[in-house]
């Protein structure tokens, strides 16, 4: 037994359905041709843009600024080829407790020697083991992508320029 | 019968040739040094190749691998070292004492001493010993035959390399293996080894359950003592 009224309902779906397909196939060209940027720009979808060549890595030995307190140090330096494994932590022979006098490197921050408890153990937690898990080298790139990231201390100067009040 | 055949030989080597001349034996020797010197220094320097070397396998699945992704296999230039560039001397009388030394490999070879992975594995940490401490013995000879102190212009390097060198290369204080190790190949466990000769860094963090407090106390009472 049908419904006239459910058949209705249903054709009307399908016709938006319809509507709705028609105007991705629509889209889709256009979409493809005017706002595909970042990574592949000014490449049709269908052709193979030429590899950019790879940046290289920052190797200054200088600082960078931290975008946030607690993000982890940027490393300022080469890596390539450091072995950080069950066997050995090449990071370490410079940037543990034991090694900052002879490297004058800075060493790891105490937050390395606390297990996930906050017990402050004798040497490096196995969780923090692992350097490049949070710290990464820098590679001297122009962003594909613009990042609209605003400093906090930015945001605070001119909350209190506005006088809308940072307190 | 042995006795009277090496009384002929003696007969033989202790009189003069009748027969050859005194220029045929001279030419004839000066002809046949030049033929089996040539042969044997041929010889030894087929087996100071990279392909003599990466031949057995023992090589090429762990050590040669491994060297392929450093700086000594591939870098901006295209000058890279093969396995006697920094493993064998290059100077003759210090060669062959090396190649003497190396007999024992053939030994290790024939008997398989690390012909499977694991086997290697266990044995890499004394194979590294050996050579980090022939290499502190003469001084990192084989890295200096390519990276002379004199030509080093450390203007030219990072600031942290230009600060290391200049403190403990130039000083004499260490020398090239004492802080490269690990350059050309991964290293061993280096729980308890010397990075850097004096003191020990970049060891495996302590797992949990190592080391009891009555332990502890044993090891300061020890110390103490």
């Amino acid at each position: 037994m049908r419904h006239p009224h459910r058949s209705r309902m249903k054709g009307a779906i399908m016709l938006k359905r319809f509507a709705f397909a028609c105007a991705l196939l629509v889209a889709l060209p256009l979409h493809a041709e005017n706002q595909l940027g970042g990574i592949r720009p000014d490449t049709p979808l269908a052709e193979e843009s030429e590899a950019p060549q790879i940046p290289p890595v920052i190797n200054a030995d200088v600082k960078q600024v931290r975008n946030y307190p607690d993000q982890p140090p940027l490393i300022p330096h080469k890596t390539d080829n450091y072995q950080i494994d069950l066997n050995v932590n090449k990071c370490l022979t410079c940037h543990s407790r034991t090694a900052v006098e002879d490297s004058q490197a800075p060493m790891i921050s105490v937050t390395h020697f606390m297990d996930r408890e906050g017990q402050t153990l004798g040497t490096v937690s196995p969780r923090r083991y692992f350097c490049t898990q949070c710290h990464v080298v820098q590679h001297d790139a122009e962003p594909p992508v613009v990042n609209g990231f605003v400093d906090v201390d930015s945001v605070l100067d001119n909350m209190q320029g506005l006088g809308t009040g940072g307190e | 019968m042995m006795l009277r055949f090496l009384k002929r030989l003696w007969f033989i080597i202790a009189h003069p040739a009748t027969h050859l001349s005194l220029g045929f034996l001279t030419m004839g020797g000066f002809v046949m040094g030049i033929i089996f010197w040539g042969g044997f220094n041929t010889a030894l320097e087929v087996t100071n190749t990279e392909a003599f070397c990466t031949s057995c396998h023992e090589m090429r699945n762990n050590v040669y691998e491994e060297l392929k992704t450093t700086i000594h296999y591939t870098n901006r230039s295209g000058v890279r070292a093969t396995c006697p560039d920094c493993h064998v001397p290059h100077s003759w009388p210090r060669k062959i004492a090396r190649k003497m030394q190396a007999s024992k490999e053939v030994w290790g070879k024939i008997f398989g001493t690390i012909d499977t992975r694991e086997k290697f594995l266990n044995k890499r940490l004394e194979l590294a010993q050996h050579e980090w401490a022939r290499l502190e013995a003469n001084d990192s000879l084989e890295c200096r035959n390519c990276h002379s102190m004199e030509s080093m212009d450390i203007t030219r390097q990072s600031k942290r390399a230009s600060e290391a060198h200049e403190r403990f290369l130039f000083t004499g204080e260490k020398t090239c293996i004492n802080c490269h190790k690990g350059i050309a190949h991964q290293l061993p466990d280096m729980h308890g080894q010397d990075m850097f000769g004096a003191s020990s860094h970049g060891t495996p963090p302590m797992t949990t359950g190592q080391g009891g407090s009555a332990e502890v106390e044993a090891y300061i009472r020890k110390t103490a003592d």
